[in-house]
Formats: C-alpha cells, structure tokens, sequence
C-alpha cells in the first residue's frame, strides 16, 4: 500500500475440528449439537483412575492436513500436559504438544491482488478441545454451567508466520485452508458451529522520517466468529494501532503482547488485558501416553492419498479445459466430486465451456435450491453431457433445452427421449424456414423499414414472430442466417 | 493353624477337597475383620453383604461343576485407590469422600474374573502419599505386631490386613516403595511388578510414571499367584506393556541355579539400623548355603535418589490431582466467593498437608524458571539411576539389600520431619524410578519384636526369576509362618 503510512503484519493462528467419529483420547462421539454432557465419559471428563488412549485415525487425518500445508513430518513426535484451571477443562490440564509437534516449517500459496504469495506455516499440531462454558450474560448473578460434550474433540493448530499484510490476505488465507481442508475431509471448517476457530496476531509498521520503520505491540485479536469479522476487525485493528502510535509512540518490545476481543455489534476491538508475562503451563511431557513414530512408508502412504490438491487442480483445469482462474474458482469451491462430475460431462459432451456453463448454472442452481450434493444429483454426468451433444446437434435454443432439463430431472429421462416427449423438433428445414421467414417479413413492414435505415436490433422483432410461430422449435441460427439474406435481397 | 492363618494356595486347596466352603470361609474371615479391625484399623469399608453372595455365588457353581477361576472364593483386600463400580473409593481423602466409581479398575476385572472375593477397601496415606498411613483423612492404621506402630504406607491398610489374618491376598499400590515398605514393617510378602506389567487403569493416579499395582501375600507363591492374575496388556492403559505373561505359579517353586547375587556398596552404608543389616547379612548367608555367589556391585547414583523421585513424583501429582477442583464431583465447599475462591477452599478444606505439601512442590519444580534446575535436571538423573542398574545386572541376577532402613517407627514419630520420612523410602525408590520388579521378603526381626523385611530387584520383565530367587530363601526359612499375636 504505497500511499499508507504503515504497513500491517498478520500472523494467524487457526483451530479446526477434525472430522472424526470420536474424540481424541476416548471413544464418545464429536457430533455437533448434542443434548449437554450427554457425549461424555469417564475419560474425556477426567475422572479418577481414568486414562487416555489415542485415536490413531486422528492422527493420520492430522499427517494429511500436514503434509497438504507442505510442512515437515517429525518421525519422532509426543504429547505434552499444559497446566491451567478452568471449568471447561476437566482435568485442569490440556493435553497438546509443546517442544516436538508433529509437523513444522510448511506452507500454503493464496491469490492476492499482486499475483500468488505463499504464506509460511510454522507448525501444525495436535490437541484436545475444551468444553463450553454458558455464562449468565446480563450479569444477573446465576451460576455459569458447563457442557463438556466438546471437550477432548481433536483439534488441529495451524499457526502461520507473520506474512500475511492485509485483511484480504488474511481473509483469503483463511478461505484455502478451509478449501483445502473441506477437499481432504479432514474438517469442515465451519465457522458458525466452531470447527474452525481463528485468532489474529496483528501489529504494524510506521514510516519513520528517516525511512526505517517503527513497530507497535502485537495485539492478539479473538473472538472472531466468522471469516467477515476477521477482515473487519483487522482493519479496525491496524487503524486504532496507528492512532493509538501517533499518540504514545510506544514500540513492540517495551510492553507486552495484548489480548483484544472484537466486538461484533460495535465493530471495535477492546484490549482485555496487558499481561505482564506469559501465562506459566508448567509443560511437561504426558506420561499417560506413548510418543508416536512415523514411518518413511506410513509417510508415503498417507501422502499417495493426498490426491489432486486445489493449488495443482486450478493449474490443470485452466490448461486442460481452457477455463478462466475465475471460472475454475467457481468449479473448485464446490469441491472435488463436482469437479469429477464437470470433467466426466466435458469429456463426454466433447465441450468443455458448455460443460462449464450447464454446470456452474443449471446443476449448482438445482442442487442448491434441492439441498443435494452433487453425488445425489439425478442426472448422471452421460446423460447432462447427451443433453449437450443434442443441443449442438439439434441447434435447440437455450431456453427450450433448459425445458428439457427440467423434463429429465423430473422423469430421469434421457435427452432425445426427453425432447420426443416434450414434442420439441427442431425445425431445420431451409425452404420452410423461407417461407416462415418471407411471411413474418411481409408481416412487419415497419420493423422492415427500421432495419433498413440502419437499425440492426430491429431485424429481432421478425425472428420473434417467425419463433412465435413456430413455438421456438425453429433453428434459431438458421433463422438470423435466412433472415439477413432475406433482408438484403428484399 | 487356623484357616484364616493359612496362605491363599493353602485355601484353594481346602476349598477343592471340600474342607471349607467359600461361604463359610468369607464368614470366618468377616468375623477376623469385626473382632481385629477395630484395633487395627485396617479397612475403610467391609462389603459384608457383597462378600457373601460372592462366596455363595462360587459355592453355587462349584457344586454345579462349572468352571471355576484360579482365585475362587478366595477374599481379597483392595487399597482404595483401586477404583470399584458402584462402591465408595476415596483414596483416604475427604475429597472422594462421598465419591463412588462407574467403573472397576482393570485388576479389580481380572480379580472378578478370576473368582475373587472381594472383601473391602483398604486404608492408605491420602492419594498414596507418604510412608506410614498417618495421612489419611480418616484413620491411622495400626502395625499388628505393635498397636503402638505404624503399618508402613502408603499401602498400610493392606499390608496390616494380611498380616493381622482378615484377609489373605491383597492389592495395594507402589509408586516409591507403598507396596514393599508396609510388607517389611508388617512381616507380609510385598512384590512391585515392572512398570507397564500391570495395567493402571483404574488406578487413581498420583505419579503416573512410577505409579504400579503390587501384590501382598503370606507368601511368595501366593504373590505368584496373584501377579499372574492381574498382570498382562490392557489397551486401556498406553503405558501397559504388550507382552506375554509367564505361568509365575507354575514357575516359581524352581530355583535359579547358578545364582549371583549382586550387593550394592551404598545400601550398607550410615544410617542402615544395625539389627537390620545383621538381618539381611545373614539372608545372604542362606543363600550362600543355597549355592548362591555373592558380589559386591555399586549404583553410584543412589544418594540421588530421593531427590529425584521428590520432583518427578511431585511434578506429576501437582498435575494429576489438579482434577480435585469441586466442579464436576467430589467434594465442593459450601461458601465461596468467586470460581478462584471456590477453588482454593475446595481444595483448601479437602486435602490433607502433605498432599498440599506435594501439590506446591511439584508446581515449583516444573514452574517457569525453576524447570530446567528442577525437573527437567531430575529426569536426566532418572536415566543415571536406571543406568546404574542395568551395568549391575550385567553381573548378577539378582540385587539384593534391605527394604528400609530400620523397623516399623512409632506412630506420630515423624509427623513434623517431612523430609525423615521422605529418606526412609531410600532403599525402595530407586526400583520405581528404574521401573524394575522388586519384592520384599520378611527375613527376621527385632528384639522389639517388629518384622524385618529383605528386598531383592531383579531387571525389568523378569518377575519370574525374582519370585523363583525369593522363594529359595523362603522354603530355607520360616519366617513368612510366624504370625501377630492376636
């Protein structure tokens, strides 16, 4: 931002609900939206003499994400207790990873306005969820009460170094790993039901007269509840850290990092607190746990089951099927069953921007409005791609087709016995087009007569009239072609 | 002998020819309980009424020919830090006073299993903390060899139940010598299990890495017996290790010929009571009669010991007990102001000193700025000590060496020098931070009477070798018969 007087830095610290059965360390279920404590047990609850046993398929769920977000895989990794009191957590400790994660040092590239940036990623780590706490909000006194459904839920922490430089980066950020992980099915990264959790580290650099920069405390923005709020509260973030610069001049180091939470309502951030120091976990390593080896082959197997990522999926669209970045974003977003079902339709239909068209409008606009996924969608991908081999046969305008493909969703016929059905014939016939077309000039002499003085648009209203005539089953390119003759000779 | 003066094996016996009836013998030993235990003090809870139809249950399908478990109708004794479903386990604090387990412990299954009768909870130090039972919450367990003495802990009741004849088998808990110590003070067979033997689960925790059940007994064939029950891989339980058990039963009655046993220079050091030393000086002797070579080896590291496990232990429990907050069960104060308030006087009002005691050391030792000096330093001094054993063993089979450092104390003797009684567990300690099998063997006693007990340690998964070397020294002596006047 060359005509700011500062530039942000954002570093992201994110938290996703892996999509497993079970919880991390027992064998109760993660199902969202439980009656309260009624997903619990003995283990996750912390009761005495309980122990803890981890689920393996978490963990090769977490080596996916990992390797997914190019980081390096620890062959040797372990689990570490961190201490702290809190009725969400039964045990008064967290079982996560401290000194050894099982993963470092990767990355993930997002589009900016400047072209692609890759965005380092420090670590990538385990962990088990808390519970929720419901406190009485209007300060009436009542007790808090404590839902423990959530806790021991594995979590994946995806902390990224400080490259991010604005809210749209963040926010685009935010919306690969959410693609990517949604793709894996590792988690789906839903905001509203809290899979996936965000914090923003957030301070900037000043412009000093003498060319070098000056950087303000970071502030640890939380509290952000979906991927809007994260921009907006970066923005206003940045812009109160400018301020609140020119007031004290106070500079990263000489106090320490901050906590803000975002009010959503007002759309400010409040600093909570100014610690002194940093909470003290007393970590140590989890005794009731073994540390986890990871095989050169386990390593190659979980990769070989990666599959086509987006990053490398949107190259190869673009190059196979000579689709724009944005047409493919659309195809992407909806993930890879879609995407297979586009490729099957275009291969078969032998017309990829056809494909494209039918559907990025058609089929999402009907999955849509029907809630399915694209692999309870009735038309399979030969019969939508016979649709449009019929169509460019048949020269069947759009909006007659599109009857069509209502016809054969509604009765999952095919598309010429669906045509038959509907009685469309494409009326391809020269001479009687002619005729049709003589008539309809003889019958709009002024429209005639527009065309003439140079109003081209006018030659519309007589292909109207010869359609309307033929209940739109003339070939409409036919029509224009016998049209203009017509009007040039007449 | 009375039948409750016999060993478990001694009783099954009894039970298969017919001699007695498993109810009959619960009812003999349920009134050993109702005249001795009020001296003693040994049981927190008697399960009267369980007990019997246990019984009467095994006498059911004994008289119907069905299958019957290796234990059947035998009483056991449970430490109560053993969780058991649906009956009350406290680990001798107020804080579980009222609390009442939805699940059995996994050796509480196998001794199910097995056709156990399981009699009552056992007293102990609060969570297991200490070395003579005077902390718990409850009661003082008394030494049935001298009223006036402690048991030994944590393990006391236990140990106190089988020496006094209301119980012949029980389980108690070793995480630095709770299992051995009260066997020696008490004249009883006590045995620690390699760390990963047993399963844990169940086990409310203290220090989970030293942390095993042990097995109390008359004997060490009976010891044999038990292990063998509760021993084995629980999935349950990460740290429980995968490996086969051997038949200790059918094992241990073979002596280890040739024999070396291995005797540490620092074990025979300054403050080792001289009745002591001559007790076990002359345990080596027998076992010099029995063919056995004797070497001096050394474990330099031992005066380190102590210290080690007072971190480690401490650092872990500072962790585990931090559960006990009144939020979701157990006990919760009546008046508070706020959640730190509420916290602190829970905690405050429910746990006993030392427990308190054990709680702030264990947070300094691992707290920001003192980790690395403290617990993190401990750890690496762990690995010395285990060092030091495994160069010993590469010349012996064996190490052998008294159990503690004198007979029982009286009771309240030590009750205001924490740190003497940390140091008697100095012979004991270093097997848990090793994590080797050790047992302790009663080999004599005092002219006051009180019992003297031998420890010997064997390398880890090698129970075998140790209950076969123990009970050569048994069938030379007889020691193990004598019993507590009543």
């Amino acid at each position: 931002m060359p005509d700011q007087p500062y530039h942000t830095v954002i570093g992201l610290e994110v938290h996703v609900q892996l999509l497993t059965r079970t919880k991390l360390f027992c064998g109760c279920s993660t199902q969202f939206g439980l009656p309260p404590n009624s997903a619990t047990c003995p283990i996750c609850t912390g009761l005495p003499g309980v122990l803890p046993v981890m689920n393996r398929a978490a963990f090769d769920l977490a080596l996916k994400a990992a390797l997914a977000l190019n980081c390096q895989i620890a062959s040797f990794t372990k689990w570490d207790r961190k201490n702290y009191f809190y009725p969400d957590l039964p045990k008064n400790y967290q079982i996560s990873q401290y000194d050894l994660p099982f993963s470092h040092d990767g990355w993930l590239e997002i589009e900016t306005g400047e072209g692609k940036k890759r965005i380092g990623i420090i670590r990538v780590h385990l962990e088990e969820d808390a519970g929720k706490m419901l406190h009485d909000e209007q300060g009436g006194g009542r007790e808090s009460l404590v839902d423990l459904n959530r806790t021991g839920t594995p979590l994946l922490e995806i902390v990224s170094q400080p490259d991010l430089r604005s809210p749209e980066q963040a926010k685009a950020y935010l919306e690969e790993i959410r693609l990517l992980l949604r793709e894996l099915e590792v988690s789906d990264c839903e905001m509203q039901e809290g899979s996936l959790r965000c914090d923003a580290n957030v301070n900037i650099h000043v412009l000093q007269p003498d060319g070098a920069t000056a950087a303000t405390p970071i502030v640890e923005v939380k509290n952000l509840n979906s991927f809007r709020a994260v921009e907006r509260a970066i923005r206003y973030e940045a812009k109160r850290q400018y301020d609140e610069f020119q007031r004290t001049g106070q500079r990263m180091g000489e106090v320490s990092k901050a906590t803000a939470g975002w009010d959503e309502d007002r759309g400010v951030t409040i600093i909570q607190r100014r610690k002194e120091e940093a909470a003290d976990y007393r970590y140590f390593p989890e005794p009731d746990l073994v540390p986890v080896r990871v095989s050169a082959e386990e390593l190659a197997q979980v990769r070989a089951s990666l599959g086509e990522l987006p990053a490398a999926q949107r190259v190869r669209l673009q190059q196979d099927y000579a689709l724009t970045a944005k047409d493919v974003d659309v195809l992407i977003q909806q993930g890879r069953p879609f995407v297979a079902y586009f490729e099957e339709v275009a291969r078969r239909a032998g017309d990829a921007k056809e494909a494209n068209n039918w559907v990025t409008n058609e089929v999402l606009r009907t999955l849509n409005e029907r809630k399915l996924s694209i692999k309870d969608f009735p038309l399979s991908a030969e019969a939508l791609a016979g649709l449009i081999r019929q169509r460019s046969q048949t020269g069947l305008n759009m909006q007659r087709t599109r009857e069509v493909f209502a016809r054969m969703l509604e009765t999952g016929s095919s598309a010429e016995q669906a045509i038959k059905e509907l009685g469309f014939e494409v009326i391809a016939d020269e001479s009687r087009l002619r005729d049709l077309v003589r008539k309809a000039i003889a019958a709009n002499a002024k429209a005639v007569a527009d065309f003439k003085k140079g109003k081209l648009k006018a030659a519309d209203a007589i292909k109207g009239a010869v359609m309307r005539e033929t209940r739109g089953m003339a070939r409409t390119e036919l029509v224009q072609q016998i049209l203009l003759d017509e009007l040039k000779n007449s | 002998m009375s039948l409750t003066d016999r060993t478990a094996l001694e009783l099954l016996d009894a039970l298969a020819r017919g001699e007695t009836t498993a109810e009959a013998l619960t009812a003999e030993y349920l009134q050993v309980i109702r005249s001795r235990d009020p001296q003693i003090l040994a049981f927190l809870h008697v399960d009267e009424a369980g007990a019997l139809e246990q019984a009467r249950a095994i006498d059911m399908r004994r008289s119907r020919g069905e299958p019957l478990g290796p234990l059947a109708g035998t009483p056991v004794a449970l430490k109560d830090v053993l969780c058991t479903r649906g009956r009350p386990t406290t680990c001798g604090s107020r804080i579980l006073e009222q609390f009442v387990p939805p699940y059995d412990a996994f050796v509480v299954s196998r001794l199910k299993e097995a056709g156990a009768v399981l009699i009552g909870k056992t007293n102990l130090d609060e969570f297991a903390m200490g070395s003579s039972t005077e902390n718990s919450a409850f009661q003082i367990t008394r030494n049935p060899w001298d009223l006036k003495r402690i048991p030994g802990g944590s393990s006391g009741g236990s140990a106190a139940a089988v020496a006094a004849g209301e119980v012949p088998l029980a389980l108690g808990t070793d995480t630095g010598g709770s299992v051995r110590q009260p066997a020696a003070l008490c004249g009883v067979v006590g045995l620690k299990p390699t760390y990963g033997r047993v399963s844990r689960f169940g086990l409310v925790a203290f220090a989970s890495s030293l942390d095993q059940v042990g097995a109390l007994a008359h004997d060490v064939a009976d010891a044999a017996l038990l292990l063998g029950i509760i021993a084995g891989h629980d999935s349950a339980d990460s740290t429980s290790v995968d490996r086969s058990v051997p038949d200790y039963h059918a094992a241990v009655e073979t002596p280890v010929q040739p024999l070396t046993i291995g005797l540490p220079t620092e074990y025979f050091g300054g403050g080792l009571d001289r009745e002591v030393e001559s007790a076990v000086r002359d345990a080596v002797r027998v076992y010099q009669k029995l063919g056995a070579t004797v070497r001096d080896v050394s474990l330099p590291h031992t005066p380190h010991a102590v210290a080690t496990y007072y971190l480690v232990a401490t650092a872990e429990a500072s962790s585990n007990l931090a559960r006990y907050d009144g939020v979701h069960f157990g006990y919760r104060a009546k008046q508070y102001d706020n959640l730190i308030d509420m916290y602190a006087k829970t905690r405050g009002q429910a746990f006993g000193q030392e427990v308190k005691r054990r709680i702030m050391l264990g947070t300094y030792a691992l707290s920001s700025g003192y980790k690395d000096a403290y617990y993190l330093k401990a750890l690496k001094v762990r690995r010395l000590i285990r060092d030091d054993f495994d160069q010993a063993f590469a010349g012996c089979d064996v190490i052998v060496g008294p159990t503690t450092p004198a007979p029982a104390f009286r009771i309240g003797e030590h009750m205001d020098d924490p740190l003497a009684m940390y140091l008697s567990d100095i012979y004991t300690i270093s097997a848990n931070l090793a994590g080797l099998p050790a047992i302790s063997i009663p080999c004599g006693f005092a002219r006051n009477g009180l019992p003297i007990g031998l420890q010997l340690h064997a390398p880890p998964f090698e129970e075998e070798k140790l209950l076969r070397v123990a009970r050569m020294y048994e069938r030379a002596t007889d020691w193990h018969r004598r019993r507590p006047p009543r």
